[in-house]
């Protein structure tokens, strides 16, 4: 099946996996969101316990996708992996960090014995929230505004920047992109507490939140495509040479209407749920934003490494860009993974399964306060 | 090439990811034997419908809760670690290594991740039967994630199913089947996996024996004692079973590791089995058998077994068993190179790869011929095997000839490591063994000082659990890839100050989340079955 492909159809699938990948963990990021909101939503210890326990029946699936996406990196794009990781060292530093925290939060937070009180793990959710989300759109913003290094014959990297990837902090079109995801992600949150929540006070504050959220995040996410759209873009030419190209993205855009067709729907399905939800106050609108934000995130990502441009580019070097060809796994490895990624329809298959029957009664006072119940 | 000479990023990255790897596998046995015993004690409890199972089964999935919270937390850096320590590395192998990894995100974490969800907050809102599926599952996930991250462990000590690409400048899987199923392979996932069941099952019972101690929680106590001491018992002949295949795997594919673990210097035939010793200056002992064919062993005041380590790595009582200093200073006899020598071949092989990268730059001719070295298999087998050996290289011989011990791992660490493992391996079995014998004659409660030998045990399976990871990984010192690449060769060129705060970090991170690990579980075990 797969040994029928050629080597860019394979890399094309890979790349599309990897971005489906990426889509669903931004969408999982509503947990992340969710997070930073626990102050904002919550006025009493059982309210802020109803959103902590919403939130952590999630964080293993935002966790394992993570985890997941670094994998699937490593084995069909391993130069990305040793390129980015290495080189951008402070960025995924600080992303992990970050994430440690979360791990151990939910489970420790209010159980007996805990040295460091409730107090304690919910500021490392509250960082995680915020550094997670914000770092990680930076971090994905450098696949369409490039990043400093370099890749010698033998294919190992030399980092062009003492700051190791936290300079694409100081750059405005990527912060952009890392606000966005922030913003959206609490966003979604807000949806999702809508949906698995039942206990008015919340949803009553998260109705208001959900107004003010939207707003930045509508900012940062137009200010972030339309400039994207205007700026120069790193073509691959024929030669598998990289030239800088005028309006690459938008061209990406126009050449490749399918990709186009989508990225629109995705955008009106997130205006979707979050109108819906702003009128009908009910649970539907994580539906309709999270499927949007996993097709506009899949798009953009699409946009990042199809049609002939360099998914990962070097400032400093254009030459030694990435591009999903020479970046890729071997031949034989793609074709071995690509029959090993047929398992993930039915991963889903399950995980929605499982998340339905978990999801069949919304979360309320008296089931957080039932100490027969696992609670966090 | 790899030129790397800046030790400090070199040792602090190695210190890094020991100090993350050791945290993670603090955690992480517990998980793999634990959520198998939760299993049994769930499927009691559906098939008896007895209530007490349940709450059993709860209790104990309560602490396991607790341990996998810190195990997911340390996996994560442990994974993304070989891409921001560790680059050189990961696209040197990473057309190998990272599909082990992927396979293991999509096959088992979200398996895992997914049904744990159910197993805990599943209990009133799914059928009994599904919520027992799910705990199997989790134990199933848990599991798989180690065939994975393991199969990808033994390709670097066993480097095998792959070729060395050139044109990419590194190497690429030919074979899915032989990475999957060669023996070190097979060996380290079976002999990993059984000793965490150990280890979960030593937890179980001296938790338990505290309580019977205590006179508290006694149905809780018995009944975990019966099922965690069978589990330990099956657990601990399987491990033996596998330690033993394992050791002849190493002693094929890693000698000089294995020389090191038994402390075996000078090779010869009927090669004694040291049980136990102290190891003395193991410098002085690296001599060439040629001047001295018989130097003393530094492992003093070493008790052994005339014949024995023949014996169990080949069968025969008689065999040769090369020691460190055959593979030093070579055996012709034996078949065995210098290790100078593959430090000569080594870099032969690294100058044409670098001969054939610059050829290819300016298309000059030459590329073609020096292309042909990569495909041909005389040339591959006899020069590019020891590829990583180059690094060694130096113009002067003496510097040279004074590199060749680097290729010897710390043998002191690695040869306490080892018999300490084994040692307490042992221990274990006959711990088991009482354990089955009281529960079955009902004198659990009036052996007290058994009771106490158990909970004592418990962090004596954490050592030993540490010092087969120790074995593992310390042993393999120098190379991150046998004889291809070494640690030198493989980190990722930053400033050592800065892996040097982040190791500081992780470490401290790491600590500050232990204690409170610790203090959980601690609270968690002293108000027993009660509902938080």
């Amino acid at each position: 099946m797969f040994e029928k492909l050629n080597d860019l159809a394979l890399q094309q699938y890979w790349w599309f996996l990897i971005s489906l990948l990426g889509a669903l963990l931004v969408f999982l990021m509503f947990v992340q969101g969710g997070q930073t909101l626990l102050s904002t939503l919550s006025k009493t210890k059982t309210e802020r316990n109803i959103l902590v326990n919403s939130l952590g029946r999630k964080w293993e699936f935002t966790f394992t996708t993570l985890v997941t996406f670094g994998g699937a990196f490593f084995a069909s794009f391993p130069l990305f992996y040793s390129t980015s990781f290495g080189g951008a060292y402070w960025v995924w530093m600080l992303i992990l960090i970050a994430f440690v925290g979360q791990a151990v939060s939910y489970e420790f937070r209010s159980k007996p014995g805990n040295p460091y009180g409730t107090i304690f793990f919910d500021c490392l959710l509250f960082t995680n929230g915020l550094l997670g989300t914000i770092l990680i759109g930076i971090a994905v913003a450098t696949f369409f505004t490039g990043s400093n290094f370099t890749i010698d014959p033998l294919n190992h990297m030399t980092w062009n920047s003492s700051w190791r990837g936290l300079e694409a902090a100081f750059n405005l079109h990527n912060l952009l992109l890392g606000f966005t995801i922030f913003f959206l992600t609490r966003v979604l949150a807000i949806l999702y507490f809508f949906n698995s929540i039942a206990n008015e006070s919340i949803l009553k504050r998260a109705y208001k939140q959900l107004i003010i959220n939207t707003i930045p995040f509508l900012i940062c996410f137009l200010s972030f495509v339309i400039w994207l759209m205007l700026r120069d873009g790193f073509a691959v030419m024929g030669d598998l040479t990289i030239v800088m190209v005028p309006f690459k993205y938008f061209t990406n855009l126009i050449e490749m209407p399918i990709v186009a067709i989508l990225f629109i729907i995705g955008v009106v399905l997130v205006l979707s749920g979050i109108i819906i939800t702003l009128i009908k106050k009910n649970g539907l609108g994580i539906w309709f934003s999270g499927a949007g934000t996993i097709l506009t995130v899949l798009m953009l990502l699409l946009l990042a490494g199809y049609n002939h441009t360099a998914f990962y580019p070097s400032l400093t070097s254009l030459q030694s860009s990435l591009t999903i060809q020479n970046a890729s796994s071997s031949r034989f490895t793609l074709i071995t993974m690509g029959y090993v990624s047929l398992m993930i329809p039915f991963v889903m298959a399950y995980i929605f399964y499982a998340w339905r029957s978990l999801n069949k009664k919304k979360i309320d006072a008296t089931e957080i306060e039932d100490k027969n119940n696992h609670t966090y | 090439m790899f030129d790397n000479l800046d030790l400090a990023l070199v040792n602090w990255s190695r210190l890094q990811f020991a100090v993350t790897a050791m945290y993670h596998w603090l955690f992480v046995p517990l998980t793999l034997g634990l959520s198998f015993i939760i299993a049994f004690m769930e499927t009691l409890y559906v098939r008896t419908g007895d209530e007490k199972w349940k709450k059993i089964t709860k209790y104990w999935m309560r602490l396991f809760g607790i341990n996998f919270a810190i195990g997911v937390a340390t996996g994560l850096i442990l994974e993304f670690q070989f891409g921001t320590n560790w680059s050189n590395y990961s696209w040197f192998v990473g057309d190998i290594f990272g599909a082990p990894l992927a396979i293991e995100g999509i096959m088992a974490f979200f398996m895992e991740s997914t049904f744990i969800a159910v197993m805990f907050f599943g209990w009133d809102k799914v059928s009994k039967g599904f919520h027992l599926t799910s705990t199997w599952l989790t134990a199933i996930g848990s599991n798989l994630s180690a065939i994975w991250i393991l199969v990808a462990n033994a390709w670097m000590q066993n480097p095998t199913g792959m070729h060395f690409n050139p044109d990419m400048a590194r190497n690429e899987m030919t074979n899915f089947w032989a990475v999957f199923l060669s023996q070190t392979a097979v060996d380290k996932f079976m002999h990993t996996t059984m000793s965490s069941y150990i280890l979960a099952a030593v937890f179980v019972i001296g938790i338990s024996s505290w309580y019977l101690i205590k006179k508290r929680e006694q149905i809780l106590a018995v009944r975990s004692i019966m099922i965690a001491s069978i589990f330990g018992l099956i657990a601990t002949l399987f491990t033996i079973q596998t330690g033993d295949s394992s050791a002849r795997d190493v002693a094929k594919v890693q000698p000089v590791k294995f020389a090191a673990m038994e402390g075996h210097f000078t090779g010869a035939e009927a090669s004694p089995l040291i049980i136990m010793g102290f190891v003395g200056d193991t410098k002085a002992a690296f001599i060439d058998p040629a001047i001295d064919p018989v130097p003393k062993s530094p492992i003093k005041y070493r008790i052994e077994v005339p014949g024995l380590l023949s014996l169990m790595t080949t069968y025969k009582l008689n065999s040769y068993i090369p020691g460190i200093n055959d593979y030093l200073y070579g055996n012709e006899k034996q078949g065995i190179l210098s290790t100078e020598e593959k430090i000569i071949r080594g870099y032969e092989a690294q100058q044409k790869l670098l001969a054939y990268k610059k050829a290819m730059s300016i298309d000059s001719p030459a590329a073609d011929t020096l292309r042909a070295y990569f495909k041909d298999k005389k040339w591959l087998e006899s020069t590019f095997k020891y590829f990583g050996y180059g690094s060694y290289y130096h113009t002067d011989d003496t510097v040279l000839k004074a590199n060749i011990t680097k290729v010897v791992p710390p043998i002191g660490i690695v040869f306490y490591s080892f018999h300490l493992m084994v040692g307490l391996g042992f221990w274990f079995l006959l711990l088991f063994m009482v354990m089955i014998y009281l529960v079955f004659k009902n004198k659990l409660e009036s052996q007290r000082l058994w009771l106490y030998a158990a909970l004592w045990s418990i962090p004596l399976a954490y050592i030993s659990s540490e010092a087969g990871w120790i074995v593992n990984e310390v042993g393999r010192q120098p190379w991150t890839i046998q004889d291809l690449m070494t640690c030198s060769q493989s980190v990722t060129n930053l400033n050592s100050y800065s892996v040097m705060f982040t190791c500081l970090l992780f470490a401290v991170v790491f600590t500050v989340l232990l204690i409170a690990e610790i203090s959980i579980i601690l609270k968690q075990i002293s108000k027993g079955t009660k509902e938080e």
